[in-house]
């Protein structure tokens, strides 16, 4: 007789790492408004961290603080233990985060492997000359990455579209292949921004098994912002709650789900 | 057979000193083809059999196999025999019932799948007092935080082989050397159109013997390139990428996922090749299509060049001479058309090429034949080790299957059923005696259950549909549904069909619209549609199913034996019939009985008169849920010919 089935509660509150990113009293302004008002949270190594929050309520703000593409007029940025100076984006994704967009941004004429390939940049530093003649280090380089690459392409089971052009792939498999792209950057911090966005049922169910997949099997760090809270809730270990560029809640999806504010900005109160 | 070449894992020992550095597994992974030399494979086959010991598997012992086609998996066929076990593939899309059964039946003890989706459906089968003690996987992907005491990577068992070699070499070579040419090679569960799945058992005699009188007749040699894609527990797979891989010790490839089938087929450029004729259908239509969307030169091109190879290339293959202008012809044509398209459909290389299965359609046949691939065609079953007949080069026809396969005798019941006799002949079904000698008798004859007859100048087998689906109409008109059911699908648009009539006066006729050609058909012409079942009750849609329906009775009004045949009324089905609903088997057969009952409605409304019938129909998701739908279905007419000619009689 077997019995190896999982315990099905086993994923919820499960004890995560250390604090890998941390934002201390964040505010963000652009001009006389306020995107992000004075807002704490944590993620943990290892953990899945959503953002959530009505229409408006800062979170790819949030988001674009993290990837280093806003500077936030307060507060502070941790990461990996040390406070991170002001930097710019590509600085950031050297660090280790690695994002994708709400709306796709692949080069549509480029294949799939050629996309994917556009995540390593960073992990390859051979010279003009040797990359144009692919001689020597360029070569070496490549077949490397390749090989990095090709993992990617395996878990997220892409294998069939590695050499069509992008242009011409369905939406679902497109915002696949972006997540690709991230992920071959060997991201810590993986920012997801709507990855499920415009999806039908059988691409969300997809998508959230590669999501947990990938968190699983190569233990990346990914917040990601989801308007679908089926989604949000299977998801996350933990969940930040945004409502006009303020923090309303922070914990378990249980917690969150029980929160009387969450559930009056979500639903909407009289204000008199 | 020769004393070394007793068993699969001795011919294994025997390949891997003959032909150790060639090529016995290829599988594209990482997008590159990985390889497995035959020295490779006997190391690898060794230690997962010392850790299969080391576990505690004991000779005679069942183990299951379940995934997609891969080196290791039929590795792990062989080692399971090499510790005395025996290996027992399933279809790795098998519901979570039909594996209980089978897990149940056969008294596995171990399992050796491919990933996750198969542990799951393992551990759900495999209920309380289930004789299953380890789940051997090769994907670890998504099961690290299962419970790991009775699951393991291969990679795990292996090591544990390694680690115990010392203390279970001597075992293992007893084990070995215990193996005998009547011992069970491996246990296979047919399909079976009618009731439960029988567990065949084939000794390493019939599989061994088979390969070699098949490899002979085709001249099979360590040259051959295979691409394994059909599935593990099916004879013919078993047959192929097992016993004729290691008879001849060619190389056996495997595909990176079912969705780069065609790629991958491309790339390696098989020159043997099997496939069933819905492959060479699908295959076909897609080309069709395709050219339909080509420009107006390519497709003046294709047209012409086509018609001169459906004439010229057959009688090539045959060695039949033709006109040097014909042979020019076809040359250019070669360069421009029949080349460049063989080569996409990865079939630049092959020198035999066999379908069997179901009937093929003459024109589909002609197509491939004219295109200068071999193909030819086989009839077999699991209980025969796969051959009864088969094909010679140079007398290939697409309405025979062939003369008889070396080794096999054939004979004709009173009733026009097949019986064979030949080396391949299985042992028995695995606990059920009372099956075994209703269909094999105590000389060694097998019922084939189809009815056919031996074309007396030729020699050669025709089949004309299942012996016990022949029946009498009321009429007392002869009633063969497979002969009717074939003619219809051999038009693109239609993908299946279901007759219904026997001790009826008038036959009636399920079909299924294939979506590929009708959907493109419907893109074309501008026919809008919101689902599956909105397109196949289109009034276009079924105005052209009419016109198949009217040409088949035309055809079938010429067989005067056989023109009570004819289709009176039709409808076409709401949803695509699905081995999921038990409506088809695993390996895509109509089961005409399940289908009966389950539309009984539908059936009812034919006969009746009605002009539309309301129906709910329960269907099963591929996760396993169920769900409903709902359709009202327009019943149509069919046109009637009246035999021997022409003329029309008035539909009623």
């Amino acid at each position: 007789m077997l019995d190896v089935a999982t315990d099905p509660g086993a994923d919820q509150g499960r004890i995560t790492g250390e604090t890998l990113l941390d934002l201390r009293n964040i505010t963000l302004r652009f001009g006389g408004v306020e995107a992000i008002k004075n807002i704490s949270f944590d993620i943990r190594e290892g953990e899945i961290r959503a953002i959530i929050g009505p229409n408006g309520a800062g979170k790819s703000s949030m988001l674009n603080v993290i990837s280093g593409f806003y500077v936030p007029q307060e507060g502070e940025v941790w990461f990996n233990g040390s406070r991170r100076p002001p930097m710019k984006p590509y600085e950031v994704a050297r660090q280790g985060i690695a994002r994708t967009f709400q709306n796709i941004a692949l080069f549509q004429g480029m294949t799939v492997l050629d996309n994917v390939m556009t995540g390593r940049l960073n992990a390859m530093n051979a010279g003009t000359m040797s990359q144009a003649l692919w001689f020597g280090k360029a070569r070496r380089e490549e077949v490397e990455n390749r090989e990095k690459v090709e993992r990617v392409i395996d878990i997220l089971e892409i294998q069939h579209i590695r050499k069509v052009p992008v242009g011409r792939l369905p939406y679902g498999l497109k915002k696949r292949v972006e997540l690709a792209r991230a992920l071959a950057a060997e991201p810590h911090l993986l920012l997801l921004d709507e990855p499920m966005a415009g999806m039908n049922v059988e691409e969300k169910e997809d998508m959230s098994r590669f999501i947990l997949d990938v968190n699983d099997e190569l233990g990346t760090t990914i917040a990601l912002i989801e308007h679908d809270m089926g989604v949000v809730m299977d998801l996350s270990d933990r969940v930040v709650v945004m409502d006009y560029g303020r923090k309303i809640g922070d914990g378990s999806p249980d917690e969150v789900r029980n929160n009387q504010e969450v559930i009056d900005a979500y639903l909407g109160v009289s204000h008199d | 057979m020769t004393e070394t070449g007793v068993s699969i894992p001795a011919l294994l020992a025997q390949n891997a000193s003959r032909l150790a550095t060639r090529h016995a597994y290829r599988e594209k992974e990482f997008g590159i083809w990985q390889s497995w030399t035959w020295a490779e494979v006997a190391r690898e086959v060794e230690d997962l059999a010392l850790g299969l010991i080391d576990m505690g598997l004991v000779p005679g012992e069942h183990v299951v196999i379940s995934g997609r086609n891969r080196p290791r998996l039929y590795m792990a066929m062989v080692a399971a025999q090499m510790a005395g076990a025996i290996p027992v593939p399933l279809y790795q899309d098998a519901a979570v019932e039909e594996i209980a059964y089978q897990l149940e039946h056969s008294g596995a003890v171990f399992a050796v799948v491919g990933d996750q989706e198969q542990v799951d459906k393992l551990i759900e089968a495999s209920g309380e007092g289930a004789a299953l003690r380890r789940i051997i996987y090769l994907d670890p992907r998504g099961l690290r935080k299962y419970d790991h005491t009775q699951l393991l990577s291969y990679a795990e068992a292996q090591e544990a082989g390694r680690m115990a070699a010392d203390r279970l070499t001597i075992e293992l070579k007893a084990r070995l050397a215990a193996l005998e040419p009547d011992s069970t090679c491996v246990m296979l569960y047919t399909s079976g159109t009618t009731g439960r799945p029988k567990g065949v058992v084939l000794s390493n005699r019939n599989v061994i013997e088979t390969a070699r009188a098949s490899s002979e007749f085709d001249n099979l040699t360590t040259e051959e390139e295979v691409v394994a894609y059909l599935p593990m527990a099916w004879v013919g797979d078993f047959i192929f990428s097992i016993g004729q891989a290691y008879w001849t010790g060619f190389c056996v490839n495997c595909p990176e996922s079912p969705d780069t089938l065609t790629q991958d087929l491309r790339e390696i450029g098989p020159t043997y090749y099997f496939a069933p004729p819905r492959v060479f259908e699908g295959l076909l239509t897609s080309v069709l299509i395709r050219m339909e969307d080509a420009g107006r030169v390519k497709r003046w091109l294709f047209r012409t060049f086509m018609d001169h190879a459906r004439k010229v290339g057959p009688a090539l293959l045959d060695d039949k001479p033709i006109g040097f202008t014909d042979k020019l012809k076809y040359r250019l044509g070669h360069l421009l058309i029949y080349g460049p398209l063989k080569n996409t459909m990865g079939f630049s290389h092959i020198r035999v090429g066999y379908t069997a299965g179901e009937a093929i359609g003459p024109e589909i046949f002609d197509f491939y034949r004219g295109l200068g691939i071999n193909l030819k065609q086989l009839y077999g079953q699991t209980e025969a080790t796969v051959f009864i007949t088969q094909q010679p080069d140079h007398e290939v026809r697409s309405d025979t299957v062939g003369v008889p396969s070396p080794g096999v005798e054939l004979r004709m019941s009173d009733t026009g059923e097949v019986f064979y006799r030949s080396p391949g002949t299985f042992q028995c079904y695995y606990r059920n005696p009372d099956s075994t000698a209703e269909t094999k008798d105590a000389e060694g004859w097998v019922a084939t259950g189809d009815a056919g007859f031996i074309e007396p100048e030729t020699g050669h087998l025709r089949i004309i549909d299942r012996a016990k689906d022949v029946g009498k109409l009321a009429t007392g008109g002869l009633f063969a549904p497979k002969y009717v059911e074939n003619k219809l699908k051999f038009f693109p648009n239609i993908l299946e069909a279901v007759v219904f009539g026997a001790g009826r006066n008038r036959c009636m006729a399920f079909l299924n619209i294939d979506l590929t050609a009708v959907g493109n058909w419907a893109e074309r012409n501008n026919v809008a549609y919101g689902s599956y079942q909105e397109l196949s009750q289109n009034p276009q849609v079924l105005a052209m199913m009419r016109e198949h329906v009217a040409a088949v009775n035309r055809d079938v009004a010429r067989d005067e034996m056989l023109s009570g045949c004819q289709i009176h009324r039709f409808l076409v089905l709401h949803k695509q019939l699905d081995a999921d609903d038990g409506e088809l088997t695993r390996t895509q057969k109509v089961r005409r009985k399940v289908i009966g009952d389950k539309f009984e409605d539908l059936l009812g409304a034919l006969y009746d008169g009605s002009e539309e019938v309301y129906t709910e129909t329960e269907v099963t998701y591929e996760d396993g849920r169920k769900g409903q739908i709902k359709a009202t279905l327009k019943i149509q007419d069919a046109e009637l010919f009246t035999p021997n000619s022409n003329t029309r009689t008035a539909a009623e």
